[in-house]
């Protein structure tokens, strides 16, 4: 299956923000659930092996976008590779909120998932992306997510992630036994490096900061993102972070 | 292979390289590591993440170097992109105390190769920029010294994980003779990393963005938590 | 291939900059202990800065901070991946680096003192970092300990054996250590102390101030002949 949805603002009077475009193709069908919110809706399995689906984003200057996902994302095996492709563009001034539910990645699956994030000057953007290495009690399956942030022209990070290389899946320079793994993008800049149980602020070397966290599993995870999230937009974050416990691998 | 390669790669070049451990203090402080099974894990880990960036992005700063100094036959040498380099290498190390241990390693690899193999284009990257990476220094380093891309990128890969196990040596007390055969059973890996380094590096110069970026999320945290540990051994 | 001339920090003839002092010896002799102390004496007229290699991490960097001998800027820590002696002697790099961080903070400075972790008797500095070398021995280690030898003891450029007030309580003669020190030493100086009576180090000290005093750099040029 080929699809390509889009998603587009522009600045409505009085300084709103328009959901313009609002591009669907099943699997992938977007809904505006709010004045700047869209929300993918599935409205099929997968993706499968072979699909090969594409999302454009589109955050026209000074306006602002949520765009979130009302379920997880299960990846399952087919014919071949999956990919999905996410390409974004920020304008200047806007505002970007990329939280989706967490992608979960079936036995046997063969996933490839790219995101070239473009970023005009003072673009405000938060992008959280959280994969889940097979379903309860299941082994994962392959996936390759490279992630590409450029700013101004330059590039502000480059991030590849492999998962399901038994040799590696395992690796305590890897990620250990954790069996969720994430990422939260923030242009925001954290005054600090900052670690806990788990999770880890890391300030970029250009204006923005990564989140990166391990977790045995969804819930844990997304609790150490939202604390580097919060850590990095909020400065020091005074209430030490406790986890749901150790890391596997990684006390 | 150039000889220059076994003096890049020594243990024994005097570039500070030996109070680095990668990672490794801090993954055996937690636990992680404990024996030499563990310590396969983690290096092989390190070698397929962190040393797949690190290689690539040496045989690209030796390609690079040698474009700017050799003049092809139909022009002139081109003006060296140190700067634009430095910034796919920044863009690709998230973690700060993983970014401080490459300018530091950087730093002081340049000053030796400087004195050891003094060239106009060891000069230039230091006028340029005094605290290039790790493996920007290791890739201009290597091609001052004669070695090609691909040279650069293995002595790159083997940094990787050669510091990193002398380090688990030194602190776990582990047979050394079984480490040094952890490190031959690597062998394949060596060579499966640094084809796909120069693979990637070498025709697209200066194409960098599409080189490997490989991220180890479990690195990027031993790293910070080891830059704010009250008792440590190593740098990094 | 020759050195890089052009790298004024590894002049052959040391002409523009600080001199470099190693101290060295055996854990628990009162490195540390003497580093303060020079930094006591020497500081008000002097223009110093001091590297430390501690075994972990900042001890001896805290420990001289603390003591307050020194703004805390100018000591540096350097960690030494569990091998002091590769840090002075092998792969000098990471010291160099300190020495020069120093210099280019704070410099022109008089004297750079670098102290080594505590090391055994076989632990000296290269000529590559330190252009003078103390060793410090305690009695308490026994006074058989300089007729053993070793690069330390035979070869630094002033060996200084401290606590002599402990030697009494352990037995030691010191008479025999200055004996036996010569025998392995020849003409190089040999200074007893006890840094705990004498806190200012005074002998020490000023063994120090004439090996700066007659090191050539631009800000003290030589009396004219």
């Amino acid at each position: 299956m080929r699809a390509r949805a889009a998603v587009a603002t522009v600045l409505g009077p009085g300084g709103r923000t328009v959901v313009q475009r609002l591009a669907s193709a099943p699997p992938l069908t977007l809904r505006q659930t709010g004045p700047y919110t869209v929300h993918l809706v599935s409205t099929a399995a997968g993706p499968l092996g072979g699909d090969r689906l594409a999302l454009d984003v589109a955050v026209a200057p000074r306006t602002t976008l949520e765009l979130g996902s009302v379920a997880s994302t299960l990846v399952l095996p087919g014919e071949g590779e999956s990919e999905m492709l996410i390409t974004a563009r920020v304008g200047t001034g806007a505002t970007l909120r990329f939280t989706p539910e967490p992608t979960v990645l079936a036995a046997g699956c063969e996933h490839r998932l790219l995101v070239r994030l473009t970023l005009e000057p003072g673009a405000n953007v938060l992008w959280r992306e959280e994969l889940v290495l097979g379903r309860h009690g299941e082994t994962t399956g392959r996936c390759h997510a490279r992630f590409d942030a450029i700013r101004d022209g330059l590039p502000l990070l480059r991030q590849e992630f492999t998962v399901g290389d038994p040799a590696l899946d395992t690796s305590p320079a890897v990620h250990g036994s954790a069996r969720c793994v994430g990422t939260t993008f923030l242009t925001a800049v954290a005054k600090e490096p900052r670690v806990a149980d788990g999770v880890a602020v890391l300030p970029l070397a250009g204006p923005g900061t990564l989140v990166s966290a391990l977790a045995a599993d969804a819930v844990g995870l997304r609790s150490r993102l939202e604390w580097g999230e919060r850590t990095t937009i909020n400065g020091d974050d005074s209430v030490a972070f406790g986890g749901d416990g150790p890391v596997p691998g990684l006390q | 292979m150039h000889p220059a390669l076994l003096l890049l790669t020594d243990s024994r070049l005097p570039a500070g390289g030996h109070a680095h451990s990668g990672g490794t203090e801090q993954a055996i402080a937690s636990g992680a590591v404990h024996d030499v099974p563990t310590l396969a894990a983690f290096l092989k880990g390190r070698l397929h993440t962190a040393g797949a960036v690190t290689a690539a992005l040496t045989a690209a700063a030796c390609a690079h170097a040698a474009s700017t100094t050799t003049a092809p036959i139909t022009g002139t040498p081109g003006t060296p992109l140190w700067g634009r380099l430095d910034a796919e290498v920044d863009a690709r190390t998230a973690s700060p105390a993983q970014r401080h241990a490459s300018r530091t390693q950087g730093r002081l690899l340049l000053r030796v190769a400087r004195r050891v193999w003094p060239s106009p284009v060891l000069d230039g990257l230091a006028a340029e920029s005094p605290n290039p990476h790790h493996p920007i220094a290791l890739g201009t380093a290597a091609h001052a010294a004669g070695a090609t891309p691909e040279e650069a990128a293995m002595a790159a890969a083997y940094h990787a994980i050669s510091g990193p196990a002398t380090a688990a040596v030194r602190l776990l007390g582990l047979d050394p003779v079984a480490v040094h055969g952890l490190l031959a059973t690597l062998a394949p890996d060596l060579t499966a990393v640094t084809a796909g380094a120069c693979r990637a590096a070498v025709h697209q110069d200066p194409g960098w963005a599409a080189l490997p970026a490989c991220s180890a999320p479990a690195l990027d945290l031993l790293a910070e938590r080891h830059a704010t540990a009250e008792v440590r051994l190593f740098v990094s | 291939m020759g050195a890089n001339h052009d790298d004024h920090h590894h002049a052959p003839d040391g002409h523009d900059r600080a001199l470099r002092l190693g101290v060295g010896g055996p854990v628990g002799s009162g490195k540390t202990a003497l580093v303060a102390a020079l930094c006591r004496t020497l500081g008000r007229s002097l223009s110093l800065g001091v590297v430390t290699n501690d075994i972990y991490t900042t001890e001896d960097a805290d420990f001289l901070r603390r003591a307050g001998v020194l703004d805390q800027e100018r000591i540096l820590a350097v960690e030494t991946g569990c091998c002091p002696h590769t840090a002075i002697r092998d792969d000098i790099a990471a010291n160099l680096d300190a020495v020069e961080t120093l210099e280019h903070r704070f410099g022109p400075l008089d004297l750079v003192i670098v102290e080594s972790g505590g090391d055994n008797l076989t632990a000296t500095f290269s000529r590559g970092l330190a252009d003078r070398q103390i060793f410090v021995l305690d009695v308490s280690g026994g006074d058989k300990v300089p007729r053993k030898g070793g690069p330390g003891v035979t070869t630094a450029d002033l060996l200084v054996i401290n606590k002599t007030d402990l030697a009494s309580m352990v037995g030691a003669d010191l008479g025999v250590m200055a004996r036996d020190a010569a025998a392995v030493r020849g003409e190089r100086p040999v200074l007893f102390t006890s840094i705990r009576q004498d806190p200012t180090a005074a002998t020490v000290a000023t063994w120090v101030a004439n090996e700066v005093w007659s090191w050539p750099q631009p800000h003290h040029p030589a009396p004219a002949a």
